[in-house]
């Protein structure tokens, strides 16, 4: 099949996955699928619920192993990696999960510093500071010692960004962020990861189906079609909606044909 | 009340008449009437429908006009629907906008006893491997933690001390008591009538120490504690949390089985001599209550009958008891699927795993201690 690489910014490759089957035993999700992100992109990786999008996001965070192909990160291979070299490579990267999955039993503060009290040699109190900071980042400051269930949801899910930067990751990982959140706290969280991109230089990596996300956040995404296992498309997010001619994703990209067309 | 009745119309019409109020309380018995009627007149060229008498309706009228819109498919009869109210018309057009998808409905097969016992099989070799490659896992967690290698929260572990030691004290102290006055009373009756009163104490003491305090405390714990592992760490699943971990590059059994394992091993020998102790008083209390013994004859004689070795074995056991109940109550709570229901599964099977353990254990010692002559 053709290779769908899509041209990014030119940046160098972060991320790049060869050849990629993932499978739930010997039922095959998504098949042969081959994909660059290039540093300081923001990656969309869209579908369909229930196309795989949320697993593919599984593997290179390693919680999935590949059926069959392999992740790179830069030039070092993940899927092959013995584990206190995935342990390593696993450092450089922050994950926002879906449901913010804070840990229950510990603060916001203690949350953000597990990370840095495992990697770094501050002190409790340089800890302490390096927290509240990553939690005034998103919006935080003040909520150090509440526990995740006295906040609400979308507090949630900025905390559990605040810790998805503690170790500022060269490469964030986002599983829809936008879900569960208002409109307008979507739209901050949105301007959020764009400042993140801009400031830090992270490269960003996000599931979602929330289309005013992708138009505006996206530099560049696949389409992940359900039925035929494959990626179906790739590239800059406006550049499929003007360009592409394959039914499903146009009926993706303007929900079914009521909007942008 | 629903109200249907057919009539036929130039002879190729079956004109369906509605009236009255359709309710789902008022029962969906028509369909067969309309069957009857549509293939008692194969002739039939069109349906139709009437219904200006109908008053109000709801998901009733639905059910049945989907099931004449079958029958009028499967013996291809057009179906004028003009003669519907514009909102059940809307309705029926999207319940039929997506066909239905192929293969998606879920085949009903009868499955043979032999393919039955045979996914059973595969099912427990499985689960078999899990558990092997569980405890392996943890053994080499073991050994990081004996290497000072492994990583954990202290204020973890002493919060689960507190949960599975001084908490557990209320209930412990109950069943104990309770568990020395039955074995007293239940000696008594046969002991009196001997005229051997005394040996109650021997039994109580000898019963309490070597088997039943272990035993009860184990069995307590696994309900309460090994259970409530299970509910932790599967609602962790549930959440995400676990991934979290692995994602930080943390080992989710150094950081949340290794402080259970430790506190429930610690907390064990404790809580057994704890239940030793009151189940002997409990066994006091008949004696003193129901036999006419003395405290004092009561006491010197369970001390004269109770050995060391018999109070260190219980303990000892106690300690083992530990280890099951936290490995049961964890590996089920990481097992566990990502639903509410499979977190109580995996707390039921948590205590179902541990109390099985528990007994098989009990039967291990036993072979052991006697082979030992301990």
């Amino acid at each position: 099949m053709t290779e769908l690489v899509a041209a990014g910014n030119g940046g160098k490759p972060d991320i790049t996955v060869r050849d990629l089957t993932m499978a739930y035993g010997s039922f095959v999700l998504m098949h042969d699928m081959n994909l660059t992100i290039n540093h300081g992109d923001v990656f969309i990786i869209m579908g369909g619920s229930g196309s795989g999008k949320s697993t593919l996001l599984r593997h290179p965070i390693g919680l999935n192993q590949p059926a069959r192909g392999d992740i790179l990160y830069g030039e070092q291979n993940f899927t092959q990696a013995d584990p206190s070299h995935r342990r390593q490579l696993l450092r450089r990267i922050g994950v926002l999960f879906q449901s913010g999955a804070l840990w229950g039993p510990l603060t916001l503060a203690e949350n953000v510093g597990l990370l840095l009290e495992e990697y770094t040699d501050l002190t409790p109190a340089e800890i302490g500071e390096v927290a509240a900071l990553k939690l005034a980042l998103v919006g935080l400051k003040g909520f150090e010692d509440y526990y995740p269930s006295q906040i609400s949801g979308g507090m949630q899910k900025r905390a559990g960004l605040a810790r998805a930067m503690a170790l500022d990751p060269a490469i964030l990982f986002f599983d829809e962020p936008s879900s569960g959140l208002d409109p307008i706290s979507a739209r901050l969280l949105d301007e959020l990861i764009l400042d993140l991109r801009d400031s830090l230089g992270s490269t960003i990596v996000v599931v979602t189906h929330d289309l005013a996300s992708i138009f505006t956040i996206g530099n560049n995404s696949i389409f992940l079609d359900g039925d035929r296992k494959i990626i179906s498309a790739a590239g800059p997010p406006k550049e499929l909606l003007a360009h592409t001619q394959d039914p499903a994703l146009r009926s993706f990209l303007t929900r079914g044909g009521t909007e942008h067309s | 009340m629903n109200q249907v009745s057919f009539e036929r119309v130039d002879n190729d019409i079956l004109l369906i008449r509605f009236a009255g109020r359709w309710q789902l309380s008022g029962g969906l018995a028509f369909s067969r009437a309309a069957e009857r009627e549509m293939e008692a007149l194969p002739s039939v060229a069109r349906v139709a429908f009437d219904a200006r008498d109908l008053s109000a309706w709801d998901s009733s009228i639905l059910t049945f006009l989907t099931q004449v819109s079958v029958l009028s498919r499967q013996r291809q009869v057009p179906l004028d629907r003009n003669g519907l109210p514009a909102g059940i018309r809307r309705l029926l057009d999207l319940a039929e906008a997506v066909p239905e998808r192929a293969g998606a409905r879920k085949a009903v097969s009868k499955v043979s006893v032999l393919e039955r016992l045979g996914t059973a099989a595969i099912r427990v070799a499985g689960s078999t491997a899990e558990m092997l490659a569980f405890l392996g896992d943890m053994t080499v967690t073991f050994v990081r933690l004996f290497a000072m290698k492994a990583r954990y929260r202290a204020s973890d572990l002493f919060l689960l001390i507190q949960q599975c030691g001084a908490q557990a004290l209320p209930i412990v102290t109950l069943i104990s008591f309770l568990v020395g006055a039955i074995l007293a009373f239940v000696g008594a009756v046969q002991l009196r009538q001997f005229g051997a009163q005394l040996y109650v104490a021997n039994l109580v003491g000898i019963a309490m120490t070597r088997e039943m305090g272990a035993m009860m405390t184990a069995i307590l714990m696994a309900g309460r504690t090994g259970a409530a592992f299970a509910a932790q760490l599967g609602t962790m699943k549930v959440t995400q949390e676990i991934d979290a971990f692995v994602t930080a590059g943390f080992s989710p059994l150094e950081f949340l089985v290794l402080p259970r394992v430790v506190a429930l091993v610690l907390m064990m020998p404790l809580l057994c001599l704890y239940a030793d102790f009151v189940g002997i008083a409990g066994g006091a209390a008949v004696g003193v209550g129901m036999l006419d013994l003395s405290w004092t004859t009561y006491f010197q004689q369970t001390a004269s009958a109770v050995s060391l070795t018999d109070t260190a074995g219980g303990v000892f056991k106690s300690s083992v008891y530990g280890v099951l109940i936290a490995l049961a109550g964890c590996m089920r709570g990481l097992q566990s699927g990502t639903s509410s229901a499979a977190v109580g599964d995996a707390a039921t099977s948590a205590v179902v795993t541990g109390i099985v353990a528990i007994i098989v254990a009990c039967g291990i010692f036993a072979v052991v201690f006697y082979v030992l002559r301990i």
